[in-house]
């Protein structure tokens, strides 16, 4: 099938078309986890799919490397086809996981050595590049033990160079969750490990379940709901739809509940309580309350929370997230 | 279908089938060389095997006119039974592997599964050479008296090989079958039980006689008949040739089963 974008357009470092994927499960209904999800990702830049469990997130990425095929669709990373120029498309990508893919028992220095030959490196060009990276990951103290005593952060600092071992260096990154479970301080250090491959020019791919990630780290954000893109756009132009906090309003009368529920991201009929969102600014807060209570007597009393991923979700696709 | 923009990404040289073999065998290699107690185990256990059935049963097996002790008669048996377990281990390897993120990784640096499989299996070979050796050392100590010719030590190695890579292909296979490490460990126990119903401890002519059809014609009596045969220097007439048959054909249907199951496990 032809692409039409791909013959005036940019080149895209990923592009994927209509990418469709049920998964059945022993005779029951199968479950459709993409549904015709299309993606464009510039090349050198850092694009983040947002969305909860379960909408597909880790599918979408398998699929584009290669690791398992589409119903439908069509997809191109780094120019090749994920089907047909699947070789090609595995080493001209670098995959990161969920679950740190190193050899537990061998040293950190071991693994990338054993994943540079088997990029085809030479056995004196391998310690080389092990080397190189282990200083680049700040492993080097590290390098001689084996990867089941590394803590969080550095296992996945490790995997990550598991995947730069290949010559020339991957151009195209796929990083699934990469900080889903690190403490803090690790997530920070992980977030400059991402700015260095953007820096150096890589296009990256990443999954996140948290709004902060993908607003700190990526150029363009996808929030994925169903299996397809819910919105897309940059963090700026997302934030300006939706809002980053949640005005939660306890009311003082069931009327004004009831009014209010029609533009609230939050409800609690029990407790008369209303989310609205908001900037947080002091402005828009006075500006709001004002707006809705000019006498003053329809809110008891009101607190701000940041927004959740849910917030979010709820402001775009007006529907919970299955985890919550 | 026309071609559109131009791979953004120029591309180094892919790396064959062999040079990712040779790698994983590396690895499985020194991974086992880190996992002591399961080193210490698969070593330990074949000559534990051999003093049990030497001065445990051996007095009360009898064996027929030929042999001067029990120990001339069960070597080739202890080998091939050592060899079944030493086997096995592959199979909690594989699995393992599947179970973690690593099959993934490998795969995405477009490593097939066979190469992976090849790694494990020459690992497994590796370790089941020195616990052989091992057998012969101690078997010499307690009595064992070879009196194989030089042709006749080479075919005992080539039919040893081919049995040890032939059982931990089916090992091999066996891993990627099972959902868990532990069910592996599991089902490779049916392949530590075949040379008892064979030759390998008692004369089959002792046994039952609904037994003798299978004990006579299962993949392990070939093995074990010109094992026993060509390291006492006796006439094999082509037993050696029926067992590097079978350890072919068991070889073949492990790699064709073990790839069919590798490309349904990682779909």
């Amino acid at each position: 099938m032809p692409s039409p974008s791909t013959q005036e357009k940019p080149p895209y470092a990923i592009e994927a078309h209509g990418l469709t994927k049920s998964y059945g499960n022993h005779g029951k209904p199968a479950v459709r986890v993409l549904d015709h999800l299309d993606l464009r990702v510039a090349h050198g830049s850092v694009f983040a799919l947002l969305g909860p469990n379960g909408a597909g997130k880790t599918t979408a990425v398998r699929i584009l490397a290669t690791l398992t095929t589409a119903d439908s669709g069509t997809a191109r990373v780094a120019g090749y086809d994920v089907v047909a120029d699947r070789s090609a498309v595995r080493r001209a990508i670098s995959l990161t996981g969920q679950f740190a893919a190193v050899d537990e028992t061998q040293t950190g220095e071991e693994n990338l050595r054993m994943m540079a030959r088997l990029t085809g490196l030479s056995r004196p060009a391998a310690r080389r590049r092990a080397e190189e990276l282990l200083e680049r990951f700040r492993l080097t103290d590290a390098a001689r033990r084996p990867a089941r005593t590394y803590s969080g952060g550095m296992r996945r600092r490790l995997d990550l160079a598991a995947g730069l071992t290949g010559s020339p260096e991957p151009g195209v990154f796929f990083l699934d969750e990469p900080t889903t479970g690190l403490d803090p301080r690790s997530r920070q250090e992980l977030w400059e490990v991402v700015r260095g491959l953007a820096e150096r020019g890589a296009s990256v791919l990443l999954t996140t379940q948290y709004l902060e990630e993908a607003d700190r780290l990526a150029d363009r954000i996808a929030l994925l709901d169903k299996g397809s893109i819910a919105a897309e756009g940059s963090a700026a132009d997302l934030k300006g739809r939706v809002a980053g906090h949640r005005l939660d309003l306890v009311l003082t009368s069931r009327d004004a509940y009831l009014r209010l529920t029609g533009r609230a991201v939050h409800h609690s009929p029990e407790t008369l309580t209303v989310g609205l969102p908001t900037d947080g600014s002091a402005a828009h807060v006075r500006a709001l309350l004002d707006e809705i209570d000019p006498a003053g007597t329809e809110i008891d009393r009101f607190t701000l929370h940041s927004a959740t991923l849910d917030d979010v979700f709820l402001a775009l696709t007006s529907e919970v997230p299955a985890h919550a | 279908m026309p071609e559109t923009a131009a791979p953004l990404v120029p591309l180094g040289r892919a790396p064959g089938p062999l040079t990712h073999a040779s790698v994983m065998a590396g690895r499985s290699l020194r991974v086992s060389l880190r996992n002591s107690d399961a080193l210490i185990m698969s070593l330990a256990l074949p000559i534990m095997l051999m003093l049990i059935f030497v001065y445990f049963f051996g007095g009360a097996i009898e064996t027929g006119a030929g042999y001067d002790s029990y120990v001339m008669y069960v070597v080739p048996g202890v080998l091939l039974l050592c060899a079944g377990f030493g086997a096995a281990t592959t199979a909690t390897a594989v699995s393992e592997d599947m179970k973690g993120g690593i099959i993934d990784r490998f795969r995405s640096l477009d490593v097939g599964g066979t190469p992976v499989l090849a790694g494990h299996v020459a690992a497994s070979t590796v370790r089941n050479l020195f616990a052989t050796v091992l057998v012969f050392g101690v078997a010499v100590l307690i009595g064992f008296r070879p009196a194989a010719s030089w042709s006749g030590w080479l075919l005992v190695a080539t039919v040893l090989i081919a049995y040890i890579v032939a059982l931990s292909w089916i090992s091999a296979a066996i891993g990627l079958l099972a959902r868990s490490p532990e069910a592996a460990s599991g089902f490779t126990f049916f392949m530590s039980f075949l040379p008892y119903p064979s030759s390998a401890f008692a004369p089959i002519e002792k046994m039952p006689d609904w037994l003798h059809g299978f004990a006579e014609n299962q993949p392990i009596t070939p093995a074990i008949e010109s094992l026993r045969g060509l390291l006492l220097g006796e006439p094999v007439g082509n037993a050696p040739w029926i067992a590097l048959a079978w350890a072919g054909g068991m070889l073949a249907v492990a790699i064709a089963a073990s790839g069919v199951l590798f490309r349904i496990r990682t779909r």
